[in-house]
């Protein structure tokens, strides 16, 4: 006579039948919050980067802007060049070309403007070293030596901009953890209605002598590896999104939306918590279910 | 004593069921529990095994009273009593063999494949191991049901209904099986109403016979 198979006690989730609409429900919900989540994940990474770029950028320069007498502006400009390559923490200093300041207001003027006749300020772009430099400091100086100049170090720009990424970040990190939290809503919503759909299953196994512990274990499993499952096609699916979106250029707000370098390996994590979730969601479902129907 | 029950009485829906029962199953006994339908002979063999609490009363499973067992205190007294229902009770997307070998399972027991196919063979479903359960005959699943009670050694046997829908050359063959196990000592309880399957028992084994009447647990008379 040929040897069944049969089940063993680390295969317990098969006394669970494989389908069933809440088998659908928790594969489908978990694929569908992976999905999400791989999307939040990239909008948070996304933001950390463009926050931490938008504050380098903008740090590390700044810029002079001189207004004098067409008589005065070059030996101003001369004095205010002076002042700098003196200043501690400048590494470089560069005065913009017509050309250049005519690219600037083009946007708001169009390309036939007058410069020459005009009284424009000259500007002065400022590269500072890493250590940065006395921004207080440097306008008591020029205050004295070139009552023209304004400095502008960008820090009015720069705050509100790193400020604005840092909320993008958080609420980023916020919509990850209530995509978590629904997963977990949805998962114990599934294996509640399974534990209900399946009390035959639940008072033969008692019948037989099962503890709770066989039985928490045998609905666990079923969902927790019905959520892993649900949640690796989702996270594949999200990632495959971001593979196939355009490449974006260096302008525009979004620029960079998406995952660099070691970031693609991050989304792998998703498939384990939702698991993980599917686990402690489930776990909770059956313990309470099981108490109630005793 | 493996199963003992004191002045117990169960309600159904605000109506008394069952009131002053006192029963006891010594090892190795042999009873049969008759009365009409709706006399409460399920019922009472649900109180045998825990399924239900008593409304009031004391029962006692192999000197362990129910009243304070915890959930899983009645599983470990469950591994030691089999139980068949008239419906069976299988899952259905399980094989056979796989649903007569679940007590082992869900006690994180090894199956012990050769003693299973042995005992598969014993009640006369060596051939069906691989079958799903809808697939069966209801004979066939009652001696299923009667193969999944026993794998555990269990010590007493509660059997409800046990031949209620199978053909009486069936129900002998399954009577004659719960007779040779009587014989090796476990404790027998059949709860009937088939009068019949009684009469044929008693006279291959000693077996005292118990009626439900107006809710109440009465010898029955020496016609049977």
């Amino acid at each position: 006579m040929r040897l069944p198979s049969f089940l063993t006690a680390g295969e317990a989730d098969r006394v669970v039948p494989a389908t069933g609409p809440s088998a659908l429900l928790t594969t489908i919900s978990a694929a569908l919050m992976a999905f999400l989540a791989v999307f939040a994940l990239a909008l948070s990474l996304s933001a950390g980067q463009l926050a931490m770029r938008w504050s380098d950028t903008l740090s590390q320069s700044a810029t002079l802007r001189l207004s004098a007498t067409p008589s005065e502006i070059g030996a101003q400009t001369t004095a205010v060049l002076e002042i700098l390559r003196t200043t501690p923490g400048i590494a470089g200093t560069r005065v913009l070309e017509l050309e250049e300041q005519r690219a600037l207001l083009e946007p708001w003027f169009g390309p036939d403007l007058p410069l020459e006749s005009l009284a424009l300020p000259r500007l002065i772009e400022i590269i500072e070293s890493p250590e940065g430099f006395d921004a207080t400091g440097l306008r008591l100086r020029l205050a004295s030596e070139a009552p023209g100049a304004v400095l502008d170090d960008h820090t009015r720009w720069r705050r509100p901009l790193v400020e604005a990424a840092g909320s993008l970040r958080a609420l980023a990190w916020v919509s990850a953890a209530l995509i978590g939290g629904l997963m977990a809503a949805t998962i114990t919503l599934a294996a509640g209605f399974s534990l209900a759909a399946n009390a035959q299953v639940i008072r033969v196994l008692r019948l037989v002598g099962a503890r709770d512990a066989f039985i928490v274990r045998a609905f666990v499993r079923r969902f927790t590896l019905r959520a892993l499952g649900g949640a690796a096609i989702g996270t594949a699916l999200g990632l495959a999104a971001f593979a196939l979106l355009p490449v974006a250029g260096e302008s525009g707000f979004l620029t960079g939306l998406g995952f660099a370098g070691r970031g693609w390996l991050m989304p792998l994590a998703i498939p384990p918590l939702a698991a993980l979730i599917a686990w402690i969601a489930t776990r909770i479902a059956a313990q309470h279910h099981l108490r109630k129907e005793s | 004593m493996v199963i003992r029950l004191a002045n117990v009485a169960h309600d159904y829906g605000g109506r008394a069921l069952l009131a002053g029962i006192d029963l006891q199953i010594a090892p190795g006994a042999f009873h049969f529990l008759t009365g009409p339908s709706g006399a409460g002979k399920s019922t009472l063999l649900k109180l045998c095994y825990g399924e239900l609490r008593p409304s009031s009363g004391q029962i006692e499973l192999f000197g362990q009273s129910l009243a304070t067992l915890s959930r899983d205190g009645l599983a470990d007294v469950r591994r030691r009593i089999g139980v068949i229902h008239q419906d069976c009770r299988f899952l259905d997307h399980l094989t056979l063999a796989e649903n007569v070998a679940l007590p082992f399972v869900a006690t994180g027991r090894p199956v012990p494949t050769r003693d299973l196919l042995d005992l598969l063979s014993w009640v006369g479903l060596g051939e069906q191991v691989e079958s799903l359960p809808p697939t069966l005959s209801g004979g066939e699943r009652q001696r299923a049901a009667l193969a999944r009670a026993v794998i555990l050694s269990p010590e007493v046997v509660l059997a409800d209904e046990p031949t209620g829908n199978i053909d009486p050359e069936m129900s002998q063959r399954l009577l004659g099986l719960l007779i040779e196990l009587n014989r090796m000592g476990t404790a027998v309880m059949i709860a009937t109403h088939d009068m019949g399957l009684i009469r044929a028992a008693k006279s291959q084994v000693s077996a005292r016979v118990l009626r439900i009447v107006d809710r109440t647990l009465q010898q029955a008379g020496a016609d049977l």
